[in-house]
């Protein structure tokens, strides 16, 4: 029916890095970490009709210490920051964040005195996910993008070198004030 | 033109809030309704410009918000004065008046003079506002809750309100009270100046204003005397400065995108 | 404590050197014992602002005595955004934008309660559209349908009960889907608008709803099914979270909370908006005081607003859904293109190409907004949760001078230290979901 059928003698060659990646992005457990509108859209994404389990996500674990992704479904205001560190903090590495909205990535139309301006400035955001809010679609979405980013992650010393890249890259990359494009 | 209605329908009981209106209204009521039905012209039809002379809280110059540089729209002329609808007289219509004679009769019943204790009484778009005078709230809270031809049961918490033009007044705090039993609304005004924001609390009498006290205090820096516990409600406990008074700053960073800035939302141009 | 160690705990004595302190603490020993000696079990307990049964950011401090809650406390403000200071930077228009963000499982009523807000201030509270007020209705109800499925739906996962959970969400979804047809949004509409609504229904919605109210009200059934006789629920539900008349009067508690107690006040009856008053619908009550009273109250609620639904359908009449004023009606026309919804195009070569002042006006008005008469207003909904009020003060300028809500979350969630101390910890999710206190709503 599927794979193993397509295997001339029963075995197949891959790379450890292969297989973790495989088995990590299979088995993700989000932590519920709600706080506005889109988590009424999460919850939604797990319900009925999205069923997130297609997905084996539908768990979603009430402590951070059992979870590796961390939704941060909504606006973070100022007091809320900290406990968002904490959570995060206490997740078992690895772990990856979703920033859910345009709150949460990046303060959205709440430019005020309140709101934390993008949840980057408190903790690592791997995808940013727009909307106001999101459809639970657009939430799939990010997941699967998370889940292919997940499939090809570095173990060990690959990995070290991989995020030395990412930072050297980082340190190259142009600010946006100098960025060309359509308003320039 | 306030004033002859004030002395026709003027009678002792309620002697006091008139006084109150006409003195209110008599200085800017000359100069001021000429200029301000032609300016207002297209909302001439609006109900607010009946109510002509009222209480000076600020005076707006220019227009598209144009005020720094020189005068290039040519409109830096325009000066508009703002004014919160003026006092009413006698009848209020509807329950207003029932509301406003049991009120005063129940004080008068304490020994208070209701004069001293209900500075203005404003109608307005169907609605009746009682300025009260900050040290009778209590008291006043207390009559409206208990008295049964009143019957306040619902008090539906604290809105706070900061006119920094309004030299003297600076912080309002405006009660809504819903009175189940008879099916009315009114609303109480108390204003405390700047330099001394305090504001009997009336959580001994509504415990539901408790944490509507809060927030207001968090938010304006109204310290409500008698409050079990006042402390901020909203913002982390350690914050600076009370957030949403007009002298702070809504904050926010700019937002650039590919190069351009776009300021934060109260360093934008408003029209005044 | 102090007695257990001679000298003061911390003293000054003043030498020719300048003033010496000493500190001195007690016996950590002497303490220990004075611990273990007393049979005192209380702890408090943090549960929050992160936790999956505190139904939002809610933060619940509970000082417990074994399994008794002495004492809860609530702390809030962990997802305060500023909105009301927010809104005095925008035009009157652009505040719907906001509102409907407050409290995210009504937006139809923050938007109509503020909308009302605005046209008592403009004066032109008489001159909405009956189409207008119709769909406001027809929206206002929908919306509570969907928000009580979210508070039995979230109620219930918070009690273990799955299966509610996916009900209820499997009906949001139906609400959901004709608030789609309607606004083009999910959530978050900022579709009624100072005078009127931002559009007009588009076609094929009438079939819709129709078919929903046939589609939800077999689906209610379930809810009866599922829960209201279910001795497992009921034994979770019942007699918890008891709030009596006086409480809730005293603590200011409206809506269900209020109506369990057995009063049937409701907003829609004494200070009816929106022509409320020319609907046919009951007033459910329950005088059980109870978490269970206030279940059976939200489905016979939803019940009543299917019927609401019905008669909304029946007397849509053709007609503007905006006030006639052209200083006021925003004037886009909306259509909906290849990239979503936006302005007309026809619409915009009409007024680029053959009158420059519709151009004018339109610019002036988009940007600056209309003015709004100086003066202060209250205008309160009856929402799913309570009497939502919104005190509105304008300057005469074209953006809000300040503009406050008066949620009912934010004051029927005090009523948690009433309905939870003396009662048991696992009891303290039931009574707050009985409150269905949304986060939104409550810090704003």
């Amino acid at each position: 029916m599927g794979l193993e059928e397509k295997i001339p003698s029963g075995f197949m060659l891959t790379t450890v890095e292969k297989m973790a990646g495989l088995a990590r992005k299979s088995s993700m457990f989000p932590a519920t970490f709600g706080l506005a509108c889109c988590a009424i859209e999460m919850m939604t994404t797990g319900a009925g009709r999205y069923d997130l389990a297609r997905f084996g996500m539908e768990v979603f674990r009430g402590s951070p210490r059992q979870a590796d992704l961390m939704i941060v479904a909504g606006r973070v205001s100022q007091k809320m920051a900290p406990v968002v560190r904490q959570v995060y903090d206490q997740m078992p590495n690895p772990k990856w964040v979703i920033s859910m909205g345009v709150c949460a990535s990046s303060g959205g139309m709440f430019n005020n005195y309140a709101i934390v301006q993008g949840v980057d400035h408190v903790i690592p955001v791997d995808i940013y996910l727009p909307g106001c809010p999101p459809r639970p679609e657009m939430l799939m979405d990010a997941i699967i993008k998370l889940h292919e980013k997940i499939k090809d992650e570095k173990l060990g010393v690959n990995r070290e070198a991989a995020a030395r890249e990412a930072e050297e890259a980082a340190m190259k990359a142009l600010p946006t004030i100098e960025l060309k494009g359509l308003l320039r | 033109m306030s004033d002859a209605k004030d002395k026709g329908n003027g009678s002792p009981a309620n002697s006091g809030p008139d006084k109150a209106a006409s003195e209110k209204a008599a200085s800017p009521a000359p100069a001021g309704a000429p200029e301000d039905s032609q300016l207002n012209d297209s909302a001439g039809a609006l109900p607010a410009s009946v109510h002509a002379p009222g209480e000076v809280i600020a005076e707006r110059r220019g227009m598209f918000g144009a005020n720094n540089g020189g005068d290039t729209s040519g409109y830096g002329g325009v000066r508009r004065t703002v004014r919160m609808p003026a006092a009413t007289s006698r009848p209020y219509g509807g329950y207003f008046d029932e509301v406003a004679d049991e009120l005063e009769g129940a004080l008068e019943e304490q020994g208070v003079d209701p004069a001293a204790v209900i500075e203005r009484t404003v109608v307005d778009r169907d609605e009746v506002t009682f300025h009260i005078a900050r040290e009778h709230l209590l008291r006043v809270a207390r009559t409206m809750r208990d008295d049964p031809a009143l019957r306040f049961e619902l008090c539906t918490g604290v809105s706070g309100v900061h006119l920094p033009t309004d030299t003297g007044r600076e912080l309002h705090a405006v009660y809504h009270m819903r009175s189940i039993t008879h099916g009315r609304l009114v609303r109480l005004e108390v204003t405390a100046p700047d330099a001394d924001p305090h504001i009997p609390s009336i959580v001994s009498v509504y415990p539901t204003n408790d944490w509507h006290e809060r927030e207001v205090y968090d938010f304006f820096g109204l310290v409500f005397d008698g409050h079990p516990a006042l402390t901020r409600i909203m913002m982390p406990d350690d914050w600076q400065g009370f957030p949403q008074r007009k002298d702070y700053p809504l904050g926010g960073i700019p937002v650039e995108y590919k190069g351009a800035q776009i300021p934060a939302p109260d360093q934008r141009r408003s029209y005044s | 404590m102090s007695t257990s160690h001679p000298t003061a705990p911390a003293g000054a004595r003043e030498t020719t050197e300048g003033t010496v302190y000493t500190l001195s603490g007690g016996d950590w020993d002497a303490t220990a014992e004075a611990i273990a000696r007393s049979d005192d079990e209380r702890i408090i307990v943090n549960m929050g602002p992160q936790h999956p049964s505190t139904h939002g950011v809610l933060r619940l401090i509970l000082e417990i005595d074994g399994e008794t809650v002495t004492e809860a406390r609530c702390g809030i403000g962990y997802l305060h955004t500023g909105i009301e200071k927010n809104l005095e930077y925008r035009t009157w228009t652009q505040g719907t934008t906001f509102v409907t963000r407050m409290d995210y499982l009504t937006p139809f009523f923050n938007e109509t309660a503020y909308c009302l807000g605005v046209e008592k201030l403009l004066g032109i509270t008489d001159d909405i559209p009956d189409r207008a007020n119709v769909i406001r209705v027809l929206l206002m109800e929908l919306n509570r349908i969907s928000s009580h499925l979210v508070a039995i739906a979230t109620g219930g996962m918070e009690l273990g009960a799955t299966t509610v959970m996916i009900y209820g969400f499997r009906d949001r979804e139906l609400c959901l889907d004709a608030f789609e047809l309607i606004t083009g949004l999910r959530m978050n509409h900022a579709y009624v608008r100072p005078g009127g609504l931002s559009q007009d229904l588009p076609p094929g919605a009438v079939d819709h709803l129709r078919d929903f109210v046939k589609k939800m009200r077999k689906n209610l059934v379930e809810y009866d099914q599922l829960c209201s006789g279910n001795p497992v629920f009921k034994a979770r539900l019942e007699n918890i979270g008891y709030l009596d008349l006086a409480g809730c009067l005293a603590l200011g508690a409206t809506g269900p909370i209020l109506r369990s107690a057995g009063h049937p006040h409701d907003l829609r009856k004494t200070d009816p908006y929106c022509g409320y008053e020319t609907y046919d619908f009951e007033v459910p009550t329950t005088d059980t005081c109870d978490s269970y009273g206030r279940f059976l109250l939200r489905v016979e609620e939803m019940r009543q607003s299917l019927l609401i639904i019905e008669q909304c359908l029946d007397r849509l009449e053709p007609g503007p859904v905006m006030v006639g004023d052209k200083k006021i009606a925003w004037p886009a026309q909306l259509a909906l293109g290849p990239d979503g919804l936006g302005n007309s195009l026809d619409h915009i070569r009409n007024i680029m190409g053959t009158s420059m002042e519709a151009l004018i006006h339109h610019f002036k008005l988009v940007t600056e907004g209309f003015r709004v008469p100086a003066g202060q207003t209250y205008t309160a909904v009856e929402s799913p949760k309570g009497e939502l009020g919104v005190h509105i003060v304008s300057d005469g300028g074209t953006r809000p001078y300040r503009v406050h809500f008066r949620d009912p979350s934010f004051t029927n969630l005090q009523a948690t230290a009433a309905m939870c101390e003396g009662g048991m910890v696992a009891d303290v999710i039931v009574a707050v979901a009985s409150i269905d206190p949304v986060m939104g709503g409550v810090d704003r």
